[in-house]
């Protein structure tokens, strides 16, 4: 767990400030200019609850025949003891998690078990009664947006790609591909540290790599905003990253699109080792990190898509991953 | 319409009405603008004085009238054992006292206070009558006195062009000791006053005029006579004379009690009656001044706002329309600057809880129930409890916690600690709730980011909504709310960067 230093608060501020011309020259994006001009003006409101609540995300991906990590279970209801126990059991490896948790919260990575013990990820050892709490607050709404009850999700564990073995500690890596319209504007690989407690959250710490659209290769890498060049824990260097699959993997973002019907859009995917890239979660609200992941603004990608002819716009999945592959090429 | 342009037309508009509002009620009604502005109101009391002859007994005392640059506020009757009306005929405006037996000294009281409007021009009655009685200067009169009344009135024409001047120059000779024709007459009306006399020499003249009675008003005057001015016609208007000096125009702080008309008092059954004044002057808050005129007159603006409700209600009221203040501020610490806060609008009623407790004293508490709190919440996580019922254990401690505090403090004699009964309870067992999770999820690092910053909004608010000024305007121009909300709907449309984004993306820029 991270400990609150002063030194880090006062690395933070003593850096100072940059303006916000240059900011607009390079093409960031910032908070209010998401808000208003991506959300509010391509996210239709009556979608959100396809991508908020993870659940009707897998249904829908489901119909639109989108590959997710496979559903062991879901308790719609408060579930007694005993049919939780009887779901988890005879398992090896599972995620629990709320169908409406926000941020990553609430995720509870079972890696493996030792006879009666459950391991999570970071090595900790839990009781099983630790689980049975964590379904129970999930119901009770503990992670949900309002204190709203909750549904349980248990999960099948991603045995995810050994190409990321070596850039992710702790961890599962997930890439995150920005969809604007329906072409992939933009991606990034978000991989864990000790520093950040297994999780891929880059506020708290995780390696944020950018990925070149055209490529698949690692462009760019920051972790804490600060660019680095080989990971911190397992010392690999990034310049030798290559997703497999990259054609597919933006094929799959791309086709999010058509099942969410949100113009603005972060697809979460995960490398499964035999599947292939699959569909971890859907946001309708994602965050800006991913420019200091690349170290370039959104900002010229979007009014790219924006510009496009009418015409342009109705291309299929296939057109559409060619374009942008084509086009959001990272200049090297 | 682009919904940008729709917000901008709306904010317009709600800016206009809340500016427009707000400038009538200070303008037109005489709210004032900043906090601490006081106005003199007179309270004049006239008492009415007489002996009883033993049997009936009328009292007429003639009343001041509505008169444009002096408000009447409030008026008062004292009459023990009297009966009591006003009378309103021809407009005259009379207070009548009767009893049907009554002997020896009485004293009867009306009671106004009267604010001077400053600027206020003064009311032109226009049907006050313009028909000259010839004085009869026949032949009981002496012969001097009338001649002399004829030079006075020759010389005064010759030295003026109009009736204005004419009587100005009446006056002064009238007031110029060393005039023989002057002396001459007020020894012949040896028991009447200048404007007796004046009025005598300008009906005379054929000029239309009549007294008017008065006070001047200064301050902690007592057993004061009326003072008379002339008002004098000149075939347009009527105009007013200060009789001592003659100079048209009515004199600063006088207040006008009878215009024309007939006696002041007129009394049956009683004699030796005489009307005297004493002047007190209040000063009293604008606002108070402008509530009491205009809500005689019905204003709808007042009448239908939060002033027509009970005390009580008011006083919550005042709080809560600092409510949108605070508000504001959270949006604009969110949207220009970033700060993340736990809980949209949390930060708001912790500054709400601070104008109760005074900040300092509040903030300790809160830190003190935040610890104490936290710290409980994380015994109660390793019990593995259900989650509602955890939160109600966090509920009870907290107020057990404050209970706590409230008796300790009060034992040891800290007062200011007896106001922790004032932060919404289940607020705090909520943060604590929230600051537990993020603790568990985020790390204690960032509990003090969240914890700081809605602190940090909270005291930011605090300062905001307990300025005087803010307070002033909240309350007594409740229509500012609309220029507020006109205000976050333009900041609702803000798509620039903010501030904490300045140093976010300082990275990127290197």
């Amino acid at each position: 767990m991270r400990q609150f230093t002063f030194r880090h608060l006062f690395n933070k501020v003593r850096g100072g400030v940059v303006s916000p011309i240059t900011l607009r020259d390079m093409g960031i994006l910032g908070m209010n200019a998401r808000n208003i001009h991506y959300i509010a003006r391509y996210n239709d409101r009556r979608k959100f609850p396809t991508v908020d609540d993870k659940l009707n995300t897998k249904r829908a991906a489901g119909h639109a025949g989108i590959p997710v990590p496979e559903l062991i279970r879901a308790f719609e209801a408060p579930a007694s003891r005993k049919r939780v126990m009887a779901v988890i059991e005879p398992l090896w490896q599972f995620v629990v998690k709320p169908a409406r948790g926000s941020g990553g919260k609430g995720i509870l990575v079972i890696a493996g078990r030792n006879g009666d013990r459950y391991r999570k990820t970071s090595g900790v050892e839990i009781e099983v009664l630790d689980i049975l709490r964590h379904v129970n607050n999930i119901h009770s709404g503990l992670y949900s947006l309002g204190g709203k009850p909750d549904r349980v999700m248990i999960e099948a564990l991603v045995d995810f790609d050994p190409i990321f073995q070596n850039y992710s500690f702790e961890g599962v890596p997930d890439i995150r591909v920005i969809v604007f319209r329906g072409f992939p504007v933009m991606a990034m690989l978000r991989c864990s540290t000790h520093a950040s407690d297994g999780k891929a959250n880059l506020h708290q710490g995780a390696v944020g790599v950018g990925i070149d659209l055209a490529t698949g290769k690692s462009s760019h890498a920051v972790q804490r905003g600060l660019r680095i060049h080989r990971h911190p824990d397992t010392e690999f260097p990034f310049d030798q990253l290559q997703v497999p699959g990259w054609r597919d993997l933006l094929h799959l973002a791309a086709s999010c699109y058509e099942m969410t019907g949100l113009g603005y859009l972060g697809c979460d995917i995960v490398l499964d080792r035999e599947r292939g890239p699959l569909l971890l979660e859907a946001n309708a609200r994602p965050g800006l990190a991913i420019q200091v992941a690349n170290g370039v603004g959104l900002r010229r990608h979007l009014h790219c898509i924006e510009g496009l002819a009418p015409e342009k716009l109705g291309m299929r999945v296939g057109e559409r991953v060619n374009f942008s592959m084509r086009t959001f090429a990272a200049d090297q | 319409m682009s919904p940008r342009v729709q917000v901008y037309i709306i904010a317009v508009l709600l800016a206009l009405i809340g500016a427009g509002l707000t400038a009538y009620k200070h303008f037109e009604l005489g709210f004032p603008l900043l906090p601490g502005e006081y106005r003199t109101v007179w309270t004049i009391e006239a008492k009415v004085g007489f002996v009883a002859e033993g049997g009936p007994v009328k009292a007429a005392l003639t009343l001041p009238r509505e008169q444009r640059n002096m408000e009447i506020l409030g008026e008062t009757f004292s009459s023990s054992g009297f009966g009591f009306y006003i009378a309103r005929e021809n407009d005259d405006y009379r207070a009548l006292w009767s009893r049907r037996l009554a002997e020896g000294s009485q004293s009867l009281f009306y009671q106004l206070d009267v604010y001077q409007r400053p600027g206020a021009p003064l009311a032109q009655p226009l049907d006050l009558s313009t028909q000259v009685q010839k004085p009869f200067l026949g032949a009981r009169e002496q012969e001097a006195v009338r001649l002399a009344i004829y030079a006075l009135v020759e010389q005064a024409r010759e030295h003026s062009s109009d009736v204005e001047s004419f009587t100005t120059q009446l006056l002064i000779e009238l007031n110029n000791k060393d005039n023989q024709d002057r002396n001459l007459i007020f020894r012949h009306y040896a028991d009447s006053s200048l404007v007796d006399v004046a009025l005598l020499i300008l009906a005379t003249a054929d000029i239309p005029a009549h007294r008017i009675r008065g006070l001047y008003l200064e301050d902690d005057r007592r057993r004061l006579a009326p003072e008379d001015l002339l008002e004098a016609n000149d075939g347009k208007r009527w105009i007013v004379f200060e009789p001592t000096t003659g100079m048209p125009g009515v004199p600063e702080n006088f207040f006008i009690w009878q215009r024309g008309g007939k006696s002041l008092l007129d009394l049956e059954g009683g004699h030796n009656s005489q009307v005297t004044f004493s002047v007190i002057a209040n000063d009293v808050p604008a606002r108070d001044v402008s509530m009491r005129s205009t809500s005689r007159d019905g204003e709808a603006l007042v009448d239908f706002s939060i002033y027509s409700l009970p005390i009580e209600q008011q006083s919550i009221f005042k709080l809560i329309l600092l409510v949108p203040v605070g508000a504001l501020v959270v949006v604009l610490l969110r949207v220009f600057v970033g700060l993340r806060t736990s809980g949209t609008f949390m930060p708001v009623l912790l500054a709400i809880a601070f104008i109760e407790t005074q900040l300092l004293t509040g903030l300790a508490i809160f830190t003190l129930i935040l610890i104490l709190g936290l710290w409980v919440r994380f015994y109660l996580s390793r019990l593995n409890l259900l989650l509602v019922s955890r939160i109600a254990a966090v509920v009870v401690t907290v107020v057990i916690i404050m209970a706590a505090i409230s008796v300790i403090s009060y034992k040891l004699g800290i007062e200011q600690a007896l106001t922790v009964t004032f932060f919404p309870m289940i607020i705090l067992a909520w943060t604590i709730e929230r600051m537990s999770i993020v603790w568990e999820e985020d790390g204690p690092y960032e509990v003090v980011v969240q914890a700081g910053g809605s602190l940090l909004v909270a005291i930011l608010a605090w300062w905001v909504m307990t300025n005087r000024y803010v307070e002033h305007w909240t309350f007594n121009f409740p229509e500012l709310l609309l220029l507020l909300l006109a205000l976050i709907l333009v900041v609702g449309n803000y798509t620039g960067y903010r501030f904490s984004e300045l140093m976010r993306f300082r990275p990127l820029v290197k």
